[in-house]
């Protein structure tokens, strides 16, 4: 393989910021102080934190250091199944650093905020036109809080109803945040598994599905990247026994402009604008996991909600049903805008497309691919594609070895160990912005290093050897935790 | 599409490879009842000139410094933000990376997180900070949910001057459990009412907000004692974090968790979202935790390097037994967080934390003198209630037409506050500014 992007080059070593600086050194600019000091009583007062003094230069310095050692999408291909990794708009960073949006107090009188308002309600259209649902709460920060949600919501429908179920029906190709999310509400996760197929089943269902269950998690496409042929069976078989259905749409990026949540029969569905509409993850959030429900769930919607009269918007609030409030103000708006940005950008015809070409791109590196690395479910994916290490098994290369190696080829590696329903999972991907050029460059490199596997296996056991670390002891961090400087 | 790098002799090739006839094709798994049967309606694509023009529209009809004076805080603080933040925050190996699964290659978010748990426990005096939360009220109702699996017991107490929206979230976090919050009045000067606190049986977790929502300083000392006594854990929460660059630290009064609003450090108001979720507690609670770790270690050749750590507490290992379902946190704001306390040091959080806390004591006096009533006796930062003329409404919207925002109204939250404002002034008020506040407001 000639012209692999995987190189070294001059890496900076930096120190951690305290042990850099001398007293005496700012980097901060003081407005002119035109009042006198009125000092606090002493006993309410202490010296102030143990901060370093730092100019403006070794600030400088040391987090363009510091972001050297990290690789985003902009640096290259970044195929971690189930995380979405899309090329995030610039354009959309502008829009969201507007001064009237950036600058805006969460409190303004309605009337001074009215650009934001139409922002947010037209938003709340939009995603509830994409996924055929009734209504939309953008209050969630995350996924996990979108999850949360709609448990919440769940929860207080039964309620309303005079019923108290204590469980709720988890399959285990279900996203990992799920049962925890369950778990807060106070049900009692429980596994349902997936066939042989790789999807779940209406008999399984029918089996776990009872008077005490509150209704069923799923993730469509599920995590194995394959669509639940079953889901309306599924949906109808819950429904018949007074259960409802969550669907977890981190995965929507497969389906835009294809599939109908709403006629499908989803109670509560949630999105991740971190992912599916390309506001970018930020090495961790903030996200974005606004909730999108049926009419028979909307009285429960967080408060307040975006109202529209006659052309003026208002936040609201008099909803006596409501689950309450998930964040102090109204959510991540600075994400909220970089999403309305890019929908308005892409317009129905692209989104539609975006799908399409995520879908053909994982399943161009799943049909290249398919005869070096193992392929537990050999048929049609949707944006992602899970392989696993048992090809490798014989030469001693596990799944981690060869994530670590795909480093040293200049690429991020793909999810590993994950879905827990397959032995050694490598699951990829890749997204609709990756172009046959750069898949052709990650299969290459996926191929080479499984001959790496066979002729010198030390290589990935050493690997990666390009980054600013080596492998690191992530025991001994665990066990001997040390936290803070 | 600018975005989508195909054309259409790629799409035919690898439509071979793969064995489908057209994209539609690839999706012959998505059964007919599941279909969407029309296209989407949504509005037709904008190009980058008419997408500028629309959102600088949409921008245009809101409120913002500089054109606006905002004496609002409540919970949301305009702060200067050095050049610096967003410049170095615009820095796309930050923006655009995952979360730091594979360390190797996520050294400089690593790093950058490791520094600013250390920094956040310092300005807290705590020993432990997480990676962070989604915002001060998330963090609340997760530090209580914490205090009550390390106490095993079944109550909890609100101090009712903890922002009502924060408490608002609490009972949103804990509604589908069994646990009771109790809230506690507050006394005529300001400060959270602790009297009752010793009838409370079975308590888990003192909650107090210092400075309130009214911007008053707590006495966090007594909380703690009475808390303790009680074999409660005091845990506190906060808006405006700057305070601690004079004002003693939750963690040095005793707080066993602080966890509140960073959205003062760094980072811009953007209608109330993204802040950053401060989360802080001792080492002895570490595993108790909720939230991301990120922990130093070395790596193949011994060298210093960061992880994320202590996952066994994390939903994606522990499952439904996990501390939290937290995944994705507000990662980048923190970052933003650090670079601003690297930017500001130890002798610049303190004398910018006492410029905002003498501008704030300015139009207090100022208001003092003109008359009006200042509601709450006792020692605040940057925020206080001040108790308006009846009829102030008007002079309210008269004072919008001129650029100014006269505060929060407090009739909302605590409806027996007729006619009581909240004030808010930090360092980006002159003196002429508030001199015409003043002026306006006493004509």
């Amino acid at each position: 393989m000639k012209d692999v992007l995987g190189t070294t080059g001059l890496i900076l070593n930096e120190p951690l910021l305290w042990e850099k600086g001398k007293r005496g050194r700012s980097g901060f600019s003081l407005p002119v102080r035109d009042v006198e000091v009125s000092p606090l009583a002493e006993d309410l007062t202490s010296p102030g934190p143990d901060f370093p003094d730092l100019s403006e230069v070794d600030v400088v310095r040391h987090f363009t250091r510091l972001s050297t050692w990290n690789f985003g999408v902009d640096t290259g291909t970044y195929p971690l199944g189930s995380c979405t990794m899309k090329y995030n708009p610039k354009i959309n960073d502008k829009q969201a650093a507007l001064p009237g949006f950036s600058g805006a107090h969460p409190l303004l009188p309605q009337e001074l905020s009215q650009g934001i308002l139409r922002l947010m309600f037209e938003l709340e259209r939009m995603l509830a036109e994409i996924t055929g649902m009734d209504a939309v709460s953008l209050q969630p920060s995350a996924g996990a809080q979108g999850e949360l949600t709609g448990m919440l919501l769940i929860h207080a429908y039964h309620k309303s109803r005079g019923r108290k179920p204590s469980k709720i029906l988890v399959p285990d190709t279900a996203h990992g945040t799920n049962p925890a999310s369950a778990a807060l509400c106070g049900y009692r996760p429980i596994p349902v598994a997936s066939n042989a197929q790789g999807v779940l089943a209406v008999e399984s269902v029918a089996k776990a599905m009872d008077e005490d269950t509150a209704g069923i998690m799923i993730t469509n496409p599920n995590t194995l990247g394959l669509f639940e042929e079953n889901l309306k069976g599924i949906v109808d078989l819950v429904h018949a026994r007074g259960g409802l259905v969550y669907g977890d749409g981190a995965n929507m990026n497969a389906v835009l402009g294809i599939m109908d949540a709403g006629c499908t029969g989803l109670d509560v569905l949630h999105l991740n604008l971190h992912k599916t509409f390309s506001t970018p993850h930020g090495g961790g959030g903030p996200g974005a996991g606004p909730v999108c429900v049926k009419k028979n769930l909307e009285p429960f919607l967080p408060v307040p909600r975006v109202v529209e009269q006659d052309g003026k918007y208002a936040l609201f609030s008099n909803f006596p049903q409501t689950i309450g409030r998930l964040h102090a103000f109204y959510g991540n708006v600075g994400v909220m805008i970089r999403a309305y940005s890019y929908i308005r950008t892409m317009g129905a015809v692209n989104l539609k497309k975006a799908s399409q070409l995520a879908v053909l791109n994982a399943n161009y590196i799943k049909e290249r691919l398919k005869t070096t690395y193992h392929l537990p479910y050999d048929r049609p994916c949707m944006h992602e594609c899970v392989f696993t290490d048992k090809n490798q098994a014989g030469a001693k290369v596990m799944t981690l070895d060869i994530a670590k190696r795909l480093m040293d080829y200049g690429f991020h590696p793909p999810t590993i160990y994950f879905p827990l329903v397959v032995n050694g999972a490598i699951m990829i991907e890749p997204t609709e912005t990756e172009s046959k050029d750069d898949l052709d460059r990650l299969i290459d490199a996926l191929q080479a290093i499984a001959e790496e596997a066979k002729s010198n296996p030390d290589l990935l056991h050493q690997a990666p050897t390009k980054c600013k670390r080596r492998r690191l002891d992530e025991v001994t961090a665990a066990r001997k935790p040390i936290l803070a400087g | 599409m600018r975005y989508l790098p195909h054309t259409d002799e790629e799409i035919a090739s690898m439509l071979t490879v793969v064995g489908a006839k057209s994209l539609d094709d690839l999706f012959s798994a998505v059964p007919p009842s599941c279909r969407r049967t029309g296209g989407m309606t949504l509005p037709e694509p904008l190009n980058e000139w008419d997408l500028n023009r629309h959102m600088a529209g949409l921008s245009s009809t809101v409120a913002a410094a500089p054109e606006y004076k905002v004496y609002a805080g409540a919970g949301s603080y305009e702060h200067y933000i050095p050049q610096v933040v967003p410049y170095l925050l615009s820095r796309s190996e930050f923006v655009t990376s995952y979360t730091p699964y594979q360390p190797e290659m996520s050294q400089g978010t690593l790093q950058a997180i490791y520094e600013y748990q250390t920094l956040s426990a310092r300005l807290l005096g705590l020993e432990v900070s997480n990676a962070s939360m989604y915002d001060g009220a998330s963090a609340l109702a997760e530090a209580l949910l914490m205090a009550l699996r390390v106490t095993r017991k079944r109550r909890i107490a609100v101090s009712s001057l903890i922002h009502p929206h924060f408490r608002r979230v609490v009972q949103t976090y804990l509604a589908p459990t069994e646990y009771e919050i109790v809230e506690l009045p507050y006394l005529p000067d300001g400060r959270t009412d602790l009297s009752s606190l010793r009838n409370l049986k079975d308590l888990a977790a003192l909650a107090v907000q210092s400075p309130n929502f009214f911007g008053v300083i707590e006495d966090l000392k007594g909380a703690a004692d009475q808390a303790h006594n009680q074999g409660a854990l005091l845990v506190t929460t906060f808006t405006e974090p700057l305070a601690y660059g004079i004002v003693k630290s939750p963690g040095s009064l005793g707080a066993d968790i602080a966890s509140g609003e960073g959205q003062s450090l760094g980072i811009p108001q953007s209608f109330g979202g993204p802040g950053l979720g401060i989360f802080a507690t001792r080492m002895s609670h570490v595993r108790n935790m909720p939230g991301r770790l990120v922990g130093k270690t070395v790596d193949a050749e011994g060298r210093q390097g960061f992880v994320l750590t202590l996952a066994t507490r994390e939903q994606h290992i522990r499952r439904e037994k996990a501390t939290s379902n937290i995944c994705t946190n507000n990662s980048l704001c923190a970052v933003a967080a650090t670079m601003y306390m690297a930017c500001l040091g130890a002798s610049g959080i303190r004398e910018l934390s006492q410029l905002n806390h003498d501008k704030a004591e300015y139009l207090k006096n100022r208001l003092r003198s003109a008359g009006c009533k200042i509601s709450f006796a006792s020692p605040t930062f940057n925020e206080f209630v001040v108790e308006m003329p009846p009829g102030f409404e008007k002079k309210y919207s008269r004072l919008l037409a001129e650029k100014i925002v006269a505060g929060v109204s407090l009739e909302t939250y605590y409806p027996k506050l007729k006619n009581h404002h909240l004030f808010c002034v930090t360092e980006t008020k002159s003196k002429q500014d508030m001199d015409l506040l003043v002026k306006e407001i006493v004509s």
